[in-house]
C-alpha cells in the first residue's frame, strides 16, 4: 500500500497498477539493533576457544596417538563393517517396515493382529536386549530342522554353522528396526487424503493394488524424512552389536585396540571422528532428499489454491517409476519444480 | 461407449437403479430413512436438496463405498454388495464388490485424481491394473477419452499443473475408461470457481446425451432444469418431492422445496 502515493501522480486519473509499484523506493531505516546476541555470541567463542586451546596440549587426549589410529587399517575395516551393518540392517528393515504398516491398515483382523503382535515384541523390548538373546539363539535352537513337526526332519542343519555372528547382528538390528519403520510407514499411509482411496476402489481396485499403485507412492514424501532420521540412528545403534558378541565393527574395534594399549581415550576420538564423518555424510543426503520430496507440495495452481486440496493433502508430484516398489528411497525424476510456499497463480 | 445397454440388452426393462427402503446409519445418527426409487435406463437423475439431507451418502451407497444399514438397492437388476440365494442373502466377498464397482463410474466433488500420475496414467491405471487390457489399447482409448472432454494437449500433465475444471473432467474420463453402464456424480462442480464450472457441465451434458445413465447430486438448477430426465429433493434423509425437473422447479408441491429452492434459484 506505501506505493500508491508514490506512483499515484505518474498513473494520472487511471488508478496505480501493480506493475508500477516497482518503482518505489525500498524503505530507508535505522536496523533494530541486538546488542547482546553479539556479547553472547563473543563470549561463547571465546570460552570454545580456551577449550580447543586447553584439549591441545592436555596429555590426556593423546593428539599423536588420535593421528596414528584414525588411518589405522584395523579401524578403517572396522567402519567399513559398521557402514555394511547399517545398510543392511536398513534395507530389511524398511522392507518388514512397509511390509508392518500395510498389515496393520489391512482390513484382514488375524493380519493385523499379528503386526500389533510384532511391534509389541520389539518395540517392547531393549535392542540391547534383543541382540543379546540373538547372540544366544544357538544355545536356544541348536538346529535348524526344516520338516513337519515331531517326526525327522527332511533338512537339519546347525544353527552356529548358518548364521554367524555378522548375520545375528543384522537380523536383530533389522527386526528391531522394523518395528519403528513400521510405524513410520504407517503414519505416511495415514497421511494420504482418504478420497485417494475412495477413488481407486470406486474404480474397481483391489485392496493391495490401491495400496501399492495409489496410497505407498503418495506417502513417501512423508516417510522419506523419518526414515533418513532412522539411517543415522542406526548407524549410531550398530556400536551395541557388540552384545551379540559381534566385535568387528568401529566401537567395538578401537575398545579392543584400546585394551592392548591402555589408552582408550585417543581411540574413542577416532570412533567418534568416524561416526561424525558418516552421519554428517547421511546428514547432507537426508537435506537433499527431503528438498526433492517436498517439490511439486503446493506446487503452481493454475486455478486457485483450493481445489488443489481437493486432490489430497498431498499434492507432491511424483512419477509412476518405481511406484509399485515400497522399498525405493532413491528420489524419483519430478518434473515440475517449485518450493513449498509458494502457491497460488503466477 | 455410446451404446450403455451393452451388457443388458436382454433386461432392457430391468431399471437401471432400484432402491427400496434404503437406510443407512452412522452410529445411532439415521442419515437415510428409507429412500426409494428408480432410475430408468438412459434417464439422467438429479438429486438435490439441503446438504446433510443424505444426497451424497446414497450416491455412495449405490457404489457400496457405504454399506446399507437397511433395505434394498439393485443396479441394472444386481443386488449391491450381497448375493441372494434361497432367500438368504451372503456378504459379497471384496473381489466381488469391486467387480461390480467396475461397471459404475464415480466423480467426486474433489476430482480425487491421483497425483503421482498424469492425467493420462489417471485416465489408463484401472483399465490397466483391473481390466488387465493392453497397452497400446488403453493408450488410445485413455486419449480418446481425453479428447472427448478437450483435454488431448493435457495428457501429460500432472493434476496440479490443471485447473480445477480441467481436472474434474479428466476425473470424468477416468470413470469413463472402465465403460460402465451408470454414472455416479457427487456434487461435480461445487468445489470449482464459478468461471470453470460450465466446461464441466457441458461434458456431462455430452454424456446424457449420448444416452449413459447418470445420477448427478447437484445444486446446479439450471443444469437439472435443461439435461435431467426427472428431479429428486431430498431432505433429512427422505424424498421430499421427485418429478419433472421443469414441474419441480417451477411449481413445488412442498413447503420444503418451496423453502429451499426459494434460497437457491
Amino acid at each position: 500500500m506505501s506505493a500508491t502515493n508514490v506512483n499515484g501522480a505518474a498513473a494520472g486519473s487511471t488508478p496505480p497498477l501493480r506493475e508500477a509499484a516497482s518503482t518505489s523506493e525500498p524503505i530507508k531505516a535505522i536496523r533494530l539493533r541486538h546488542p547482546w546476541r553479539v556479547v553472547f555470541a563473543v563470549l561463547l567463542v571465546a570460552i570454545f576457544a580456551i577449550f580447543v586451546i586447553d584439549a591441545a596440549f592436555r596429555p590426556a587426549y593423546d593428539w599423536p596417538s588420535v593421528g596414528k589410529y584414525l588411518f589405522d587399517r584395523r579401524i578403517s575395516m572396522a567402519a567399513l563393517v559398521t557402514l555394511e551393518l547399517t545398510v543392511f540392517s536398513m534395507v530389511i528393515a524398511i522392507i518388514l517396515g512397509v511390509i508392518l504398516a500395510v498389515m496393520r491398515l489391512s482390513p484382514n483382523p488375524v493380519v493385523k493382529a499379528v503386526a500389533w503382535f510384532y511391534l509389541w515384541i520389539f518395540r517392547g523390548t531393549p535392542v540391547y536386549v534383543q541382540l543379546t538373546i540373538w547372540g544366544l539363539i544357538s544355545l536356544i535352537y541348536t538346529s535348524i530342522d526344516i520338516g513337519l513337526p515331531f517326526m525327522t526332519p527332511w533338512v537339519s542343519f546347525s544353527t552356529n554353522a548358518a548364521l554367524n555372528t555378522f548375520t545375528l547382528a543384522v537380523i536383530g538390528l533389522a527386526l528391531n528396526e522394523a518395528a519403528y519403520m513400521a510405524e513410520i510407514v504407517r503414519a505416511g499411509l495415514l497421511a494420504v487424503d482418504k478420497g485417494q482411496e475412495e477413488a481407486s476402489v470406486a474404480l474397481g481396485m483391489s485392496w493391495s493394488q490401491t495400496m501399492t499403485r495409489v496410497i505407498l507412492p503418495q506417502s513417501m514424501r512423508v516417510i522419506i524424512p523419518p526414515t533418513g532420521n532412522e539411517v543415522i540412528s542406526m548407524l549410531k545403534t550398530t556400536s551395541l552389536v557388540t552384545a551379540v558378541p559381534f566385535s568387528l565393527e568401529l566401537f567395538t574395534r578401537s575398545r579392543d585396540i584400546s585394551a592392548e594399549t591402555f589408552n582408550p581415550i585417543p581411540l574413542l576420538i577416532v570412533a567418534s571422528i568416524w561416526y561424525l564423518f558418516f552421519t554428517s555424510i547421511l546428514m547432507v543426503g537426508q537435506y537433499f532428499l527431503e528438498k526433492r520430496f517436498s517439490r511439486g507440495v503446493g506446487d503452481r495452481q493454475a486455478d486457485k489454491p483450493e481445489p488443489g486440496a481437493g486432490t489430497g493433502a498431498i499434492t507432491g508430484v511424483m512419477p509412476v517409476v518405481g511406484a509399485g516398489q515400497p522399498t525405493v528411497i532413491v528420489p524419483p525424476k519430478q518434473n515440475n519444480p517449485g518450493t513449498p510456499g509458494d502457491g497460488g497463480a503466477r | 461407449m455410446s451404446d450403455t445397454t451393452a451388457g443388458g440388452v436382454a433386461s432392457a426393462d430391468v431399471p437401471m437403479v432400484l432402491a427400496e427402503q434404503v437406510t443407512k446409519s452412522f452410529g445411532s445418527h439415521e442419515v437415510l430413512k428409507g429412500i426409494t426409487l428408480e432410475v430408468k435406463r438412459g434417464e439422467v437423475m438429479c438429486l438435490v436438496g439441503p446438504s446433510g439431507s443424505g444426497k451424497s451418502t446414497f450416491l455412495r451407497c449405490i457404489n457400496h463405498l457405504e454399506v446399507l444399514s437397511a433395505g434394498r438397492l439393485s443396479v441394472d437388476g444386481e443386488l449391491i454388495g450381497y448375493r441372494e440365494s434361497n432367500g438368504k442373502l451372503y456378504e459379497m466377498a471384496p473381489k466381488e464388490a469391486a467387480k461390480q464397482r467396475r461397471d459404475i463410474g464415480m466423480v467426486f466433488q474433489r476430482f480425487n485424481l491421483f497425483p503421482h500420475m498424469t492425467a493420462l496414467q489417471n485416465v489408463m491405471e484401472a483399465p490397466l491394473r483391473v481390466k488387465g487390457l493392453p497397452k497400446a489399447q488403453v493408450e488410445s482409448t485413455a486419449r480418446e477419452l481425453l479428447a472427448r472432454v478437450g483435454l488431448a494437449d493435457r495428457a501429460d500433465y500432472y493434476p496440479a499443473h490443471l485447473s480445477g475444471g480441467q481436472q474434474q473432467r479428466v476425473a470424468i474420463a477416468r470413470a469413463l475408461a472402465m465403460e460402465p453402464k451408470l454414472m455416479l456424480f457427487d456434487e461435480p462442480t461445487s468445489a470449482l470457481d464459478p468461471e470453470l464450472v460450465g466446461e464441466v457441465l457441458d461434458v456431462m451434458k455430452g454424456l446424457a446425451k449420448e444416452g449413459m445413465t447418470m445420477i448427478v447430486v447437484t445444486h446446479e438448477m439450471g443444469f437439472a432444469r435443461e439435461v435431467a430426465d426427472s428431479l429428486v429433493f431430498m431432505d433429512a434423509g427422505v424424498v421430499v418431492e421427485s418429478g419433472l425437473p421443469s414441474e419441480v422447479l417451477a411449481n413445488p408441491r412442498h413447503a420444503r422445496t418451496q423453502a429451499f429452492l426459494s434460497k437457491v434459484l
